[in-house]
């Protein structure tokens, strides 16, 4: 028990700190890696909460993509970031004035929360030791929830599509190779034979 | 203190939550600072729905997260595809240059 607690308080404290790097760290990329190192916390908090597919996914989709596309458009974009951060200071007043008003009203929602006394888990969690965390999810996913896992299949599709469409540019004067025109070359319109009499040169 | 509850995940959820909205009035100037800012409070809202799925005893919270999870990749990547052709076609990335439609 004491040992969950631990863990508990390690990836939480970690988790904030590295929201608090993300947030104010002088160069982008530093920001990226604390952002890397914020979501492995929310993937450490997922598993004690016994959410082991949820965090293995979290690792996998942000770490393994979402964080390393940050990174290569960080790196990729030639952007002064010094002059970027110039009015970080001139927003800090209102920005930390609205975030601790947010902070103090999410706290009272939580403080104040009860559950509804007529609501009953639609599809309760079987204890761990009958079902695990995945075979559960699946079992949920592809049956109930199998339009709307295909609806979420179709949003990554049309990401996919919009982010090539988007970042998709023909440029004009780039000499490419033409697999048809090579193919579809004849042997008349390359080759001219000539027949040259002999002793007088071409 | 010892005994983790609900309360001890929501409390994390909601700081993060606030840094994630205060990461934004902070970094006013930088949409990829923006961008990761709004990934944390995505991540602030899958806590909060994983604790009370593990609350409840009800696995659609975790179902749900896993949506939002699909759903917070799509717009990242979506978001960084804008930010590439608007820095192609602008030269910068500042928000406040942001306000011509037609390029």
């Amino acid at each position: 028990m004491i040992l969950l607690a631990l863990a508990f308080y390690l990836f939480a404290f970690v988790a904030v700190a590295s929201g608090v790097m993300v947030i104010s760290s002088r160069n982008p990329v530093h920001s990226v890696l604390f952002l890397i190192l914020a979501f492995f916390n929310g993937a450490g908090l997922f598993v004690l909460m016994g959410a082991e597919f949820l965090a293995m996914i979290l690792v996998l989709v942000y770490v393994g993509a979402v964080a390393v596309l940050f990174l290569f458009v960080v790196m990729m974009l030639d952007i002064n970031y010094v002059e970027m951060r110039k009015g970080f200071l001139q927003y800090l007043p209102v920005g930390g004035l609205i975030g601790l008003i947010l902070l103090v009203e999410l706290t009272f929602v939580a403080g104040a929360w009860v559950a509804a006394p007529a609501a009953v888990a639609s599809i309760p969690i079987a204890p761990p030791e009958q079902v695990h965390n995945t075979r559960a999810l699946g079992n949920v996913i592809y049956t109930d929830y199998i339009y709307l896992f295909q609806a979420a299949g179709l949003v990554l599709l049309v990401a996919m599509v919009g982010a090539i469409v988007l970042t998709l540019r023909q440029r004009e004067g780039v000499r490419r190779q033409s697999i048809a025109g090579q193919i579809g070359r004849k042997r008349a319109d390359s080759i001219e034979l000539k027949d040259v009499p002999r002793g007088s040169g071409v | 203190m010892f005994e983790i509850g609900l309360a001890h995940y929501l409390t994390v959820a909601a700081v993060l939550f606030t840094l994630g909205i205060f990461g934004i009035f902070l970094n006013r100037r930088n949409v990829i600072i923006i961008l990761m800012a709004i990934e944390l409070m995505l991540l602030a809202v899958n806590i909060n729905l994983v604790a009370f799925s593990t609350h409840l005893q009800d696995l659609v919270g975790q179902v749900f997260a896993m949506f939002v999870l699909t759903v917070a990749a799509a717009e990242a990547a979506i978001g960084l595809a804008i930010l590439v052709v608007y820095f192609r076609n602008r030269g910068s990335i500042a928000v406040e240059d942001i306000n011509m439609m037609k390029g």
